[in-house]
């Protein structure tokens, strides 16, 4: 066996553990016959640590072979060719991809052993493990995509598994509220997204990264094209980017998907999910380098967000939220670190960040404990002594920082009122105009959905 | 023409019209749906032998094996081509699901009778090419509504004024057609009343709220069924597309795309699931109508695509709410209904089938929707980007949808919710093809795409169907194809309007 087909099932077995995994939960879901716990359970170990074993192999063979990047080759899933176009299955796996795949899976396999004990009897644990899956899933192909097209394909299923779990906790209003704005924000952000893929695509006719980022292993591409394109594509990209890792303006998500379970706070929004916006720009790290305003905007955007969620988690008032923002803040730094063209750097800041944050997370429901546990040892409440800041700051100035902190920016009340309120009035509006125009030719009131509020009369008494 | 080996139009056709009469003899509501649940199911059968078969030949366009209409008439009535093989088997399967999901609690209400008779006016239209048999097809098939909403009780006037005025422009579009010379004004005129007529079946706005009426009054499966097989979409691509210009048709494009943002915003909005399941299907239309309308092999063969998916997919979704109301009455969306636990198979599938309206990835819609949208960048950046927030607004519609009913609270109640057999069977029918169409999307794509090509070939008027079938040293449409259809669309405008 050549060396290359080694790293084709490598590879292969990389990619097809999670998707196992998915099939084997989302089948028996969808057939009505869920599998038991412990089933689901070997199940998510054999998936992780097959693919773990076989990303730790690529590694090891690279590091063998002096290989910088390989190649791992599908095919095309879609092929016009006469329209030169195509959808190519390809990943790669290079000094960006194997530390991250390779981090994707400690962290899930982690959280998977935990979850087995924390959710055990808990009627929702087939579905933690699905979503966890899906998740799973679209970390492996987002990071080792070799094709921008499939990097979507990815980010969509983590964003979706994303959401979902926010609302893990389902029969109560609130998680479900916070799963709907997670996924708005997604949804919005992958817009973007997809209109930089698909303009990429076009520049270039392909959707490789090879060609969209030139030649060379990752980070020493280089792309060639306008610095207004590479402006305008990757502002896009920079929405996107925001998006999913909660960067400023959309920062108001991060403390809301803090309603999930803590398992998924700490694999998604504590560890990867949050850091898919910055990986996406180490990806396309070339195209930063084409334009110089790009890079500021990079460089101010990772600032703004990091002194924003700084401000904002020295008020929070409950341990994950504070958590999160401390997540936004190092993000944040990340961000500015690949704006300033760093790139190794923010690639193992990333690492130990997300390795740190899952810890604490998967510890922050004890905290409260430990801390009484401490208070009482010392026999006395613990001291705060007040910080540089605090003690050069004006009183004024404090309380206005802890208001403006505390409603976390004001962010989410400015989208509100700014947009989806207008929105909404719109629409409104024009369902009223709607509704006027149709009673009138119906000669009466012409809408019997009025009539349908909230479930009046039970199930029984309906049937 | 090429020939398939077997009658099958007329048999699909005939089929339904058949069981019609045998409903009617049955007094029994429930042996009437097992009749209706047989006819349907044997319809299917005819419909995919049809498409199979079709596929075989390798033809552009083929008539049946015994082709009585041709013998007596010696006329191509029936005629099915790559635009419309694979929409008369995705029609049957629309009918035999919905009929097959009608539990017996409904059966009084849901008239399977007028069903067969829609169905068979349907599989008529999607086998014919004759601009005024269309025209005839499309005005009876109003006809089962109207009678619906009668029966009811229910006020038919917003339905009849749209449907009037649909037949109207129909009728005189096409008779001033007939007698106008090409290129002159009243040929213009004639197209522009085509155009209206097929917009207003379609639902484009203004003229959009005969579909919310309807929902409102009439059974929701008539309402699936009257508007789910896209009958507009089909009578701009046979009545509209041979004869508007380029301009006509970017101005229905860019008509169409404010449609489907609009119906995307008034989706987002809505305070009751039929409504809002209405407003989505409209964007849904809208945003294929946009990919026809463009003429591009790219963003056509993306129209195509996401028109079967849109129409699965579509189906699966209004079905499972429909369920979600044969057993709780009319569903509101101004709060939470908490109905996950009782009924998680339903919910799945809603979710799986509203994702996959929206080109998610691993479903039938996914590709298509990239192609689409490519195809819109290529026109103009800008139509990429509205396309792109009209399906970002239908995603974030199709969650909250998902939430107000399946998540929130918690349901209680003493007695089973959950799924029945037929509709299990459903569920597993209608996601294995969604999945199977997302996760092997190659096949369906290069037959929508050869079915583009022709479409644009036939358009220009300047290759006869039969010539260049299979053709090796046929040219390919290659990036010149903007230029290509432009001057063919220019000179080609006393073809006959197919």
């Amino acid at each position: 066996m050549t060396i290359e087909r080694v790293f084709y099932v490598l590879g292969l077995i990389v990619v097809a553990s999670p998707a196992v995994l998915l099939a084997a939960l989302g089948v028996t879901s969808l057939s009505g016959r869920p599998l038991g716990e412990r089933t689901i359970s070997r199940l998510t170990q054999v998936s992780v640590i097959a693919g773990l074993m076989a990303a730790l192999g690529v590694l090891g063979l690279m590091l063998a072979f002096d290989q910088r990047s390989v190649p791992i080759e599908l095919g095309n899933w879609v092929v016009i060719p006469e329209q030169h176009f195509h959808f190519h299955l390809k990943f790669v796996f290079d000094r960006l991809s194997v530390p991250f795949v390779i981090l994707s899976y400690v962290l899930c396999g982690t959280i998977g052993a935990f979850t087995s004990r924390y959710l055990h009897r808990e009627p929702g644990y087939g579905r933690f493990f699905l979503f966890y899956a899906l998740f799973l899933l679209g970390m492996v192909v987002a990071t080792l995509a070799g094709t921008i097209e499939t990097m979507f394909f990815g980010w969509e299923l983590v964003g979706l598994s994303s959401a979902l779990l926010v609302a893990y906790f389902h029969e109560r209003p609130n998680p479900v509220r916070n799963g709907q704005r997670v996924w708005s924000v997604y949804r919005i952000a992958d817009a973007a997204f997809l209109i930089a893929a698909i303009s990429l695509h076009h520049l270039y006719g392909a959707g490789e990264f090879d060609a969209l980022m030139g030649v060379g292993p990752w980070p020493e591409g280089h792309v060639e094209i306008p610095v207004s394109t590479a402006l305008v594509v990757g502002l896009l990209l920079l929405i996107a980017a925001a998006g999913k890792s909660a960067l400023i303006p959309f920062s108001g998500w991060l403390p809301r998907a803090m309603e999930g379970p803590t398992p998924s706070s700490a694999v998604f929004y504590g560890s990867l999910s949050v850091h898919l916006g910055a990986y996406l720009l180490l990806r396309v790290s070339p195209l930063l380098e084409a334009s110089l305003v790009l890079s500021v905007a990079v460089v101010v955007l990772g600032l703004t967000s990091a002194a924003f969620g700084a401000l904002a988690a020295r008020v929070q008032t409950d341990i994950k939220s504070a958590l999160a923002f401390a997540s936004l803040t190092q993000v944040g730094i990340i961000v500015a670190e690949i704006g300033c063209g760093l790139r190794y750097i923010p690639l193992i800041h990333i690492i130990g960040h997300a390795c740190l944050r899952t810890l604490q997370l998967l510890r922050a429901p004890s905290l409260l404990h430990d801390y009484h546990s401490l208070e009482n040892a010392i026999g006395e409440h613990l001291t705060h002594t007040p910080s540089f800041w605090e003690r050069r700051i004006p009183e004024r100035g404090r309380v206005w920082l802890y208001r403006v902190s505390m409603e976390r920016g004001f962010l989410d009340a400015v989208l509100d009122a700014y947009i989806v309120r207008p929105f909404v009035a719109f629409f409104r509006w024009s369902d009223r105009m709607e509704r006027r125009w149709t009673d009138v030719l119906s000669g009466s009131e012409s809408r019997e959905s009025d009539q349908v509020h909230s479930p009046s009369i039970s199930p029984e008494e309906f049937l | 023409m090429a020939e398939l080996h077997l009658p099958w139009l007329e048999l699909s056709i005939l089929t339904p019209l058949i069981g019609m009469i045998a409903v009617a003899l049955v007094g029994n509501a429930e042996r009437a749906r097992q009749i209706c649940i047989a006819v349907c199911t044997l319809t299917l059968v005819f419909a995919a032998g049809e498409w199979v078969d079709f596929a075989s030949l390798g033809t552009f366009e083929a008539h049946d094996h015994w082709d009585v209409i041709e013998l007596v008439f010696h006329r191509d009535v029936f005629v099915i081509d790559e635009l419309s093989a694979p929409l008369l088997p995705l029609a049957a399967l629309q009918y035999l699901m919905t009929v097959f999901s009608t539990l017996r609690t409904k059966v009084n209400r849901f008239s399977f009778g007028w069903t067969l008779f829609s169905e068979s006016i349907l599989l008529a239209t999607l086998s014919c090419r004759e601009p005024w048999v269309i025209i005839t097809l499309l005005s009876l098939a109003t006809v089962p509504p109207w009678i619906e909403l009668r029966s009811r009780g229910r006020s038919t006037r917003v339905y009849v004024a749209h449907m009037g005025l649909f037949v109207g422009l129909l009728v005189m579009g096409q008779a001033l057609l007939a007698v106008s010379g090409s290129g002159t004004t009243a040929s213009l005129i004639a197209g522009g009343l085509l155009t209206m007529a097929s917009l207003l079946r379609t639902g484009i706005i203004p003229l959009h709220c005969w579909m919310t009426d309807l929902f409102e009054k009439a059974t929701f499966g008539t309402a699936l069924l009257f508007v789910t097989p896209m009958v507009g979409a089909y009578a701009v691509m046979r009545l509209v597309l041979p004869i508007a210009p380029d301009w006509a048709l970017r101005s229905i494009a860019m008509v169409s795309l404010i449609t489907a943002i609009y119906a995307g915003g008034m989706a987002l909005v809505q305070r009751e699931a039929r409504r809002f399941f209405c407003y989505l299907f409209l964007s849904h239309s809208s945003l294929v109508l946009v990919g026809l309308e463009l003429v591009e092999p790219v963003v056509l063969t993306g129209a195509l695509c996401v028109w079967l998916s849109v129409g699965l997919s579509l189906l699966g979704f209004g079905l499972t709410l429909r369920s979600v109301e044969s057993r709780t009455g009319r569903v509101s969306l101004d709060q939470f209904h908490g109905l996950y636990e009782h009924m998680p198979m339903l919910a799945a599938l809603f979710l799986l089938t509203g994702l996959a309206s929206i080109g998610f990835p691993g479903t039938t819609g996914f590709v298509g929707t990239e192609l689409l949208i490519d195809g819109a960048v290529t026109a103009s950046p800008l139509t990429g980007a509205a396309v792109v927030i009209a399906m970002a607004l239908n995603g974030i519609a199709i969650l909250h949808a998902y939430f107000m009913i399946f998540t929130g609270t918690q349901q209680l109640s003493s007695i089973s919710l959950g799924a029945r057999l037929p509709e299990r069977i459903a569920v597993m029918i209608l996601s294995v093809l969604i999945l199977g169409g997302g996760l092997f999307p190659q096949p369906g794509v290069a037959s929508r795409y050869h079915a583009a090509v022709e479409l644009i070939r036939h358009r220009g008027g300047e290759v006869s169907s039969d010539e260049h079938v299979n053709d090796p040293a046929t040219p390919k449409i290659t990036d010149d194809s903007t230029a290509f259809v432009r001057m063919n669309s220019q000179s080609h405008r006393s073809t006959d309007p197919r």
